[in-house]
């Protein structure tokens, strides 16, 4: 039996300015609202972070030894991490700056909280690299060009260097696009709290944010500006972090179709992560209305057609093995991936990413928000095995048979990995009960236009003017 | 609604910026510049000792080579410290009742080694070699500043590995031949710039070795010295190219 078509709309039910007002941001004004799931899921997180404190106090004092990494194995967990990691913040990026320049609007409900995903996880992944160093104190000089006493530079054409410069742009980009937004949210706020240090707060927060046409007008400019700005580094950022092995000679490394399949699978990546907080917290405050399930429809599309190319990228990835006449490529395929003692993992990978996210083609899957999650759960592990398929496996068997050897994990190597998982839970958790969580500006601006005054798009029979502070049903 | 700020807010969220703006460099400087001055770096900074020992003194006074107590330096990686019997080789015949002298006196009797500071250091990951480069005819002061002027020692230039890289960039700049019989090697040369400056005096030096002598010397970029600077590299079998790779200070 086909399903009835899901509604069009970007808002639905009996919306006025003042209802999404009171369903986004009396989150913040009305701490009541989070009740016991918040505190379990940020005891889950704060748990996580004190493990994650742990392990780098531990890693600090003892050393990179305590780590499974050695020789040949010299980048395991901590690489893997941090190409996952970063990888998720790609959805953020894409979802407010390439969606916005191809003025899709039903970004507007999800660009800001993956935003703020964005950069949690791009401060999880940073850490792994300052880590894996052994001393990260004293990483900003092997990491930052700048004249200092001993007269020496990075080395400039190494891709180690470009990436130092590919995520902290981004970092940048990111904190300053998320933050442009939350500035007019920031004086919506400030305008509706009671509380005298609150507002405060919020008015320096703002910046002063009266909302005058002046102000408006140098917002959007600057907004177009961060968006432009954004929108190459969705490509690039990954693209420079697959150089880091595809410009190697290490066989299952140097491979040329990096760049384009481990962007698609930071977005596929990406887009599993924003499902995976959204349907839970739409749940939770009753967002159901600003996040419809015509959004996570979308979403589950896309996840479909990134999940689609970087299955491209495997077969390639062992087209080519073939193809190459290299023998070592050949060996990495055969004997250590689809045969041989890591072969569980490639597998598995096979499983969660390609296999599992096919279930999106049917619409029953996109709209039970059961499966939904159980497929971004798949393809969140399927991410990190394929980084772990390609970054350690690779290494533990090279051109010299005699230096081949295991790769095993530590306990530390999981805590680490365990522990950012918590603080990203804890700085997601505080992001939701302390900012606005959905822009609350252009959710107005939405309504507006729905309601018939300027729309060219949402609606299509004309609609009687209706008064805007009247709610309308969607 | 009442504002929540004065109209000065303003004025101080401009300040705020501009403060900003001028305090990062403002810092970021600061520490560039505390980390090669002397507070860091100990340049020029005299250094108390358990005696109050003058090189001015014994070197230029006295005129004692500087191997009489850093024995060491043409053999080894470390110049050396002379023994309390050394110092005892004279003064246990003059001066043997100064004051100053007790520590050295205390220290003969009982058998203790004088703690002395050490003044020139590096840290344990440098591998400094001083025979290598005596051997290449490098003289004391170019890297130990004026040491025959000092009344107590102090540390002649700061250390740092840019520092040290400006020569091991470019040591065409720096070596030089100073001759006065013939078939001498460069070792042999390089104290060849004391008994000349105790038989000239600092005016009869040429400006070169006068600059050398009072540990200014920082490398040449005339034309004639670079021509004899690289005929040295090519004649000692200097490999400039790996002359700045990390695994020749750092092994």
């Amino acid at each position: 039996m086909p399903l009835p078509p899901l509604n069009d709309r970007m808002i639905t039910g009996e919306q006025s300015y003042a209802t999404i007002d009171q369903s986004i941001s009396s989150m913040i004004i009305d701490q009541k609202r989070h009740t016991r799931p918040w505190w379990i899921m940020f005891c889950f997180g704060i748990m996580g972070t004190g493990l994650l404190g742990v392990a780098i106090t531990w890693l600090v004092y003892q050393g990179v030894g305590i780590w499974g990494n050695n020789v040949p194995t010299a980048w395991a967990f901590d690489i893997v991490n941090f190409v996952w990691w970063i990888g998720i913040g790609h959805a953020g990026t894409l979802i407010s700056a390439v969606l916005l320049l191809l003025r899709q609007p039903w970004r507007n409900s999800i660009n800001r909280f993956s935003e703020a995903m964005t950069i949690f996880a791009v401060m999880c992944a940073g850490m792994f690299p300052l880590l894996h160093t052994g001393r990260p104190w004293v990483a900003i000089y092997w990491l930052f060009p700048y004249p200092n006493i001993m007269g020496l530079w990075p080395q400039f054409r190494s891709p180690l260097m470009w990436d130092v410069f590919a995520v902290s742009t981004y970092f940048t980009v990111s904190l300053l696009f998320w933050y442009m937004g939350l500035v007019p949210d920031f004086a919506t706020l400030r305008d509706q709290s009671k509380n005298r240090y609150t507002r405060v707060l919020l008015a320096v927060a703002c910046l002063g944010w009266r909302g005058s046409n002046q102000h408006w007008h140098r917002y959007e400019q600057a907004y177009l500006i961060l968006a432009g700005l954004s929108t190459p580094l969705v490509l690039s950022v990954h693209s420079i972090v697959s150089f880091d092995f595809a410009s190697s000679i290490v066989p299952g490394w140097n491979v040329t179709v990096f760049p384009p399949y481990f962007v698609a699978g930071a977005v596929f990546a990406g887009f599993a992560m924003v499902l995976t907080f959204a349907i839970p917290i739409r749940k939770l405050y009753k967002l159901e209305d600003l996040i419809t399930d015509r959004h996570i429809d979308w979403m589950a599309k896309i996840t479909l057609a990134t999940g689609l190319i970087v299955s491209y990228g495997y077969t390639l990835e062992m087209f080519y093995a073939w193809y190459s006449g290299n023998p070592h490529e050949w060996d990495m395929t055969y004997l250590r991936r689809l045969t041989g003692p890591y072969s569980w993992a490639y597998w598995s990978l096979i499983i969660c990413n390609v296999v599992a996210p096919q279930a999106f083609w049917i619409p029953w899957c996109r709209r039970n928000l059961v499966v939904v999650m159980i497929v971004c759960q798949f393809v969140s592990m399927g991410m990190w095995l394929e980084r772990f398929v390609i970054i350690p496996m690779s290494l533990t068997a090279n051109y010299l048979p005699s230096a081949n050897r295991m790769y095993y994990p530590t306990v530390w190597d999981f805590a680490m990995f365990a522990g950012t998982i918590g603080f990203f839970i804890t700085l997601m958790f505080l992001f939701i009960r302390f900012m606005p969580v959905i822009n609350i500006f252009e959710v107005k601006d939405l309504l507006y236009k729905m309601l018939g005054h300027h729309d060219t798009q949402v609606s299509e029979a004309p609609v009687e003017m209706p008064e805007p502070a009247v709610g309308r049903s969607f | 609604m009442a504002q929540i700020f004065r109209p000065s807010a303003n004025s101080v969220a401009k300040l705020s910026l501009i403060c900003f703006a001028i305090g990062v460099p403002t810092v970021w400087l600061a520490i560039a510049g505390l980390s090669r001055s002397p507070a860091n770096t100990k340049q020029d900074v005299p250094l108390n000792q358990p005696v109050p020992f003058s090189h001015q003194h014994h070197t230029w006074e006295l005129g004692i080579d500087c191997r009489y107590c850093h024995t060491s330096v043409e053999k080894s990686s470390y110049a050396g410290l002379p023994s309390t019997e050394t110092c005892m080789s004279c003064h246990s015949q003059i001066w043997t009742n100064s004051p100053m002298l007790e520590p050295v006196r205390q220290s003969y009797e009982t058998n203790t080694p004088i703690q002395w500071n050490l003044v020139n250091k590096v840290p344990q990951f440098v591998y400094f070699n001083h025979s290598i480069h005596i051997a290449r005819g490098l003289n004391c002061n170019i890297c130990h500043g004026p040491v025959n002027e000092m009344q107590i020692t102090w540390k002649g230039n700061s250390f740092q590995m840019a520092w040290c890289l400006q020569c091991h960039r470019a040591p065409e700049r720096y070596l030089t031949e100073n001759i006065t019989r013939p078939g001498q090697s460069p070792r042999e040369q390089v104290f060849n710039l004391y008994w000349e400056l105790q038989k000239k005096g600092v005016k009869g030096l040429t400006i070169k070795q006068r600059d050398e002598a009072r540990g200014e010397f920082t490398g040449s970029d005339d034309a004639e010295d670079l021509a004899k600077g690289r005929e040295l590299v090519k004649k000692y079998g200097i490999k400039v190219q790996q002359l700045a790779d990390c695994g020749v200070c750092h092994h």
